[in-house]
């Protein structure tokens, strides 16, 4: 085992069977910081340390967004503070279009400075509240809690244009740009559902978008269930609008 | 083994209809139930199939409490010929049984389980009803996905009326359905099936008909009938007995027979 910087090193008296050498390792890797094992509790230290691992598992290490692990546990909550709170949530499928040619032409480090670039874009187009995760290869997803249906496209088509407009510089110097197809689905609200058919549901429109040319943005229409005052009003035959004519 | 070379439509299948309602407690379950027994009593084979799968309540409307449910093939336990049973109304029934929340929610798993069975069971019938939960939720607009035609139960009631009409919206829009029908039960008054249909139907021309497509044909809402509100129905509910069995010449027995012979066309 190669040496550790001090601040890597277990509290002295810890438990010596403990094995966290290779938990250490990845920990000092990732950069993340442990508090100084002499001044601070056992416990405190332990948690920081757990922390620590819990930060690394849920993050893809190339982009640094959240991995699909986190994600996919991000997505489960959201289902539920829909079905509670009735807030519409929207979730974008983001895949970066033709990426294998980026791969074939320029070099996987190519591929990987455009993975990360265009992580980077994305992560300047969300809000605190949102979450952004690498779901797989070159593809991204986004959960917009509490976003009313009707900016759906309109968020969707600034992340698209904002991706298309970036210059990402290459390993060897060269200018790369992309394109981003989009597919989207809002949670119903009001309804327990489940975070498998959400994802497919904005895949099925992020295959749209793909087979109508790619570089454009398919929102599901979301199911109109809500029933307006002039409807009411003519349903039971009393419209509030009739005295004023 | 069916021949792959059979055209389909040569396949006798039956016809298979959702009874939703959006809001609960407006007698969903009593009519699939007598519904039933009537195209039964007209010589139909018929299957009720409790689509409620979280709070199925067709047990309890016709008292027979089995112990091989819909849970029992979902898992696996036991064939689905076990789990279909005879009703007291000359009909099957292939119940939910109630509390199964881990379908409630609609899954890949629940979403495949649902469509293989009635896949299977559609060549064996004639008729089969889909008993659908309250509300709109995703598992009961798959489960009206799956229907050939949709019958949205509502009463007079103003709450009623308008979670008919959300329903009725949401199924035009998502769903492309463009002929509803429409049974009112718990009727105070000859006719008001009528008059309920029509005003819904105003207000689907008014906002609904104009976002569809324009070369589409427009939503109908087609009256199966009305069933009159009756005492020989809240005992019959009680008791839990079929009220087509046990008073089949009450007022509100002769609206479901009617309505039944309409279903037949």
């Amino acid at each position: 085992m190669t040496a550790m910087p001090e601040s890597y090193h277990p509290p002295i008296g810890l438990a010596s069977d403990l094995r966290l050498d290779t938990a250490l390792q990845l920990l000092e890797q990732s950069g993340h910081r442990l508090p100084d094992a002499h001044t601070v509790d056992h416990a405190v230290w332990l948690q920081s340390l757990v922390d620590g691992l819990c930060e690394l598992s849920s993050r893809d290490a190339l982009t640094g967004l959240a991995n699909r692990r986190q994600f996919e546990l991000a997505l489960a909550r959201e289902i539920d503070r829909v079905a509670r709170a009735g807030e519409p949530a929207l979730l974008l499928m983001i895949d970066i279009d033709h990426f294998k040619l980026v791969n074939d032409q320029h070099g996987h480090p190519a591929g990987d400075q455009v993975l990360k670039a265009v992580a980077q874009t994305l992560g300047e187009c969300i809000r605190p509240m949102d979450i952004l995760a690498r779901f797989g290869g070159e593809e991204f997803a986004m959960i917009l809690p509490n976003c009313p249906t009707t900016f759906g496209q309109t968020v969707a088509e600034r992340v698209r244009l904002k991706i298309k407009a970036q210059r990402i510089a290459g390993a060897a110097g060269q200018q790369l740009s992309v394109t981003v197809s989009i597919g989207g689905a809002f949670a119903p609200q009001w309804v327990r559902s489940s975070a498998p058919l959400w994802i497919e549901r904005a895949d099925q429109q992020l295959y749209r978008a793909k087979a109508d040319g790619r570089n454009c943005v398919h929102l599901e229409q979301p199911p109109i269930s809500f029933v307006s005052a002039e409807e009411k009003g003519l349903l039971f035959g009393a419209s509030p609008f009739q005295d004023l004519e | 083994m069916n021949s792959p070379l059979l055209p389909v439509a040569l396949k006798a299948r039956a016809r298979i209809a959702a009874i939703t309602s959006g809001k609960g407690g407006v007698g969903k379950t009593f009519v699939a139930a007598n519904l039933a027994c009537a195209l039964a009593k007209r010589g139909e084979r018929v299957l009720v199939l409790d689509a409620d799968l979280g709070l199925a309540n067709l047990d309890v409307v016709l008292n027979i409490f089995p112990k091989v449910t819909l849970h029992d093939v979902f898992t696996g336990k036991v064939e689905l010929d076990e789990a279909i049973l005879p009703a007291p109304g000359g009909f099957s029934v292939l119940l939910a049984g109630s509390g199964l929340v881990e379908y409630s929610r609609l899954t890949p798993e629940v979403r495949e389980r649902l469509f293989d069975v009635i896949d299977q069971v559609a060549p064996r019938f004639d008729r089969i009803l889909l008993d659908t939960g309250a509300g709109i939720s995703d598992v009961v607009l798959y489960t009206v996905s799956l229907a050939d035609q949709v019958i949205v139960v509502a009463t007079p009631e103003p709450t009623s009326m308008t979670d008919a009409y959300a329903t009725i919206k949401v199924l035009a829009v998502q769903q492309q359905r463009r002929t509803i029908r429409l049974i009112v039960n718990q009727a105070t008054r000859l006719g008001e099936g009528r008059a309920i249909r029509s005003q819904l139907q105003q207000v689907v021309d008014r906002f609904v008909s104009p976002t569809l497509p324009a070369d589409e044909a427009n939503m109908k809402i087609d009256l199966l009938g009305e069933v009159r509100s009756d005492n020989a129905v809240r005992d019959a509910v009680r008791r839990r007995q079929l009220l087509m069995e046990t008073l089949p010449g009450s007022e509100a027995a002769k609206g479901i027979l009617a309505i039944a012979d309409r279903l037949r066309g």
